[in-house]
């Protein structure tokens, strides 16, 4: 984590124009989708295509706008990536929709509500653009995002608002609004760690003992964010919830990692993982499953519970093939959750591997951008910052894709910006304006002050009288 | 809808998808190689321009003029912004000499840019600090922010 590397004689452009120009592609993508959509399952273009297309539209150009004018050097990448994933989510969801209402279910307005959840996120991204002008206030609230993180993690569990929704209580419910807090919690989690390790970075990786291959730091370097990082931990495990728990652990990993320059983190994280992960295996059932249900799937397609949805995900996205079914022309209702966790599965049978290949490399530009961010930052709270979320991202993409896919054992986590799920799209919304945050500092010129004049001072400072 | 109308459209979007994924790229590519101001012109051009800037600055109303230690060795030691770049150090051509042991002889600077005033550490021995903060890079203050170098604490005043 030098603070002057290469990369800072580099003058960066504003390049509000080339995002412009990516967002109105993003938006081609996004109402483009729409169309196809209407055109696949009902063969006309949508009757409302002119109101929702303006409706995105007016969120996007909101958030352009934003960032033009209080973000102006921020990375010109991240939001219309963001805009095109999500606008591509909607349309899907929206196919979904469409077949669920044909086949009679209650629940089909999936995309509505999404839409609604969309809009709450972008007015949340530019007021956070808005009200933090320099992300280095933050790091004064170290402790105190912790603990409201670890607060918001502890909600679920209150007797009146706490749900406990498909077997996990992730779940608040407030005005009859379902609301998971734990994808705040993870934002804060960030917050709080990057706070604080960017104080205690030294101590860490140079004070303490070297017990067989590693570097033990001291207690009470570590201590506090071990306790912050066990209690979430063991909410998460308390809550059933596994996803979320491999989603904080690998950035608790990731973090420790880049702050200390310790690569022996990875070899006990990785031990320590190893060792979770067999306990898991052996105690609790669930997990056996999820690995049975990986390691054989048609062996358990007619089991209870069996892996009748991972194999439907497989044989949709083996139909779909290279260039998929067409939206509309798939049997994606087959898989449950088809429009949440599985939503990767919908696309690879409707669009085929092209399209999951453009959403991969969509993804993987987002966290290029979020490291990138982190190399040209010029404060450590900044650089730890954008590690923290860019690996937030590259972590859940990783877990859903990986599992939808059959490379991984299958853990519910949902895909950023993608799949069905308010909490997390209004928490990835924020996460991106504060990676714009971020990048808006990195990126800004270097003040120029006036040189100090070396001319005047040389009777103080010390000079060669004579060489040998 | 014909199966070949079909196959356009799902040909089209996939078009559109990949157009804008590798328009990304490109933007991304040109970010990283086309830098097309160079490190001359950053260097060089805008001095004159500065100079100019410099004479014509009026302090504006609520705009810092002086700079105080309001804590140490020194207390009330001052120095007018309008000779900016104020140098802080132990040695005799700072312009807040102080006589704290913690503090090195050339040890920090306060400068602006624009209308902003900033503090820049000069590779000092014990460093310096804004609020709790040790600095790494030229910082903004503003008026009241503390500023700490050794055992003395300055602040920009009006």
């Amino acid at each position: 984590m030098s603070q002057t590397g290469p990369l800072m004689g580099f003058v960066h452009r504003r390049r509000r124009g080339a995002e412009l120009f990516l967002l109105v592609l993003a938006l081609a993508v996004g109402i483009g989708a729409y169309a196809a959509v209407g055109l696949g399952v009902e063969g006309a273009v949508p009757a409302d295509m002119v109101g929702y297309g303006g409706w995105l539209t007016g969120l996007i150009i909101a958030a352009h706008i934003t960032v033009r004018v209080v973000a102006p050097y921020a990375d010109p990448v991240l939001l219309p990536l963001v805009a095109a994933l999500n606008g591509l989510g909607l349309a899907v969801i929206h196919r979904l929709d469409l077949t669920y209402e044909a086949m009679g279910q209650d629940q089909h307005t999936f995309a509505r509500q999404q839409l609604i959840w969309m809009t709450l996120g972008v007015v949340l991204f530019v007021t956070t653009l808005l009200l933090l002008r320099d992300h280095r206030v933050l790091q004064r609230l170290t402790y105190t995002a912790g603990l409201a993180g670890i607060l918001l993690l502890v909600l679920p569990f209150l007797p009146v608002i706490g749900r406990n929704i498909n077997g996990a209580r992730i779940w608040i419910n407030l005005a009859g609004f379902s609301f998971q807090p734990g994808e705040v919690a993870k934002v804060l989690l960030v917050i709080a760690f990057s706070g604080y390790l960017v104080l205690h970075r030294d101590a860490l990786a140079l004070a303490g003992r070297r017990v067989v291959f590693i570097d033990l730091p001291r207690g009470r370097d570590l201590g506090p964010i071990l306790a912050m990082f066990g209690v979430s931990m063991m909410i998460l495990v308390l809550q059933n919830d596994l996803g979320s728990s491999l989603l904080f652990f690998g950035l608790f990993l990731a973090m420790l990692y880049v702050a200390t320059e310790r690569p022996g983190w990875l070899v006990v994280g990785g031990l320590m993982f190893g060792a979770g992960a067999l306990a898991a295996y052996t105690f609790v059932g669930n997990v056996q499953n999820r690995f049975n249900f990986w390691l054989h799937p048609l062996d358990y397609y007619d089991a209870s519970p069996g892996s009748y949805q991972l194999v439907e995900a497989l044989f949709g996205q083996g139909w779909g093939g290279l260039i998929g079914r067409g939206l509309g022309n798939g049997f994606p209702e087959r898989v449950p959750f088809a429009y949440s966790d599985f939503i990767i599965s919908t696309i690879g049978e409707e669009l085929g591997l092209t399209a999951v290949m453009a959403i991969i490399v969509c993804y993987g530009l987002i966290v290029e951008r979020a490291l990138r961010i982190a190399l040209i930052s010029r404060d450590g709270f900044g650089k730890l910052m954008a590690v923290g979320l860019g690996s937030i991202v590259a972590l859940q993409v990783f877990v859903v894709i990986g599992g939808v896919t059959g490379l991984i054992p299958l853990t519910g986590l949902t895909t950023p910006f993608l799949s069905y799920g308010g909490s997390s799209l209004v928490a990835n919304w924020v996460i991106i304006a504060l990676l714009l945050r971020i990048s808006d500092q990195a990126r800004r010129p270097a003040p120029r002050l006036e040189p100090a004049d070396d001319t005047s001072d040389d009777s103080e400072s010390t000079q060669v009288v004579k060489l040998r | 809808m014909s199966e070949l109308t079909l196959f356009l459209i799902r040909a089209a979007f996939l078009a559109i998808l990949w157009i804008f994924v590798l328009s990304a790229i490109s933007v991304i590519r040109s970010d990283m190689f086309g830098a097309r101001v160079p490190e001359t012109a950053r260097g060089a051009a805008p001095v004159p321009e500065r100079r100019k800037g410099k004479a014509a600055r009026k302090p504006r109303r609520g705009a810092p003029t002086h700079l105080v230690v309001v804590e140490g060795e020194n207390p009330g030691t001052r120095a007018e912004l309008a000779d900016a770049p104020l140098l802080i150090g132990r040695g005799s051509d700072a312009a807040i000499k102080l006589d704290d042991d913690y503090v090195s002889t050339r040890h920090a600077r306060v400068a602006a840019s624009g209308d902003e005033w900033f503090v820049e550490d000069l590779g000092s021995t014990n460093g310096t600090y804004v609020g709790p903060v040790r600095i790494t890079q030229p910082t903004t203050i503003g008026l009241g922010v503390q500023v700490r170098v050794g055992k003395t604490i300055l602040e920009l005043r009006k």
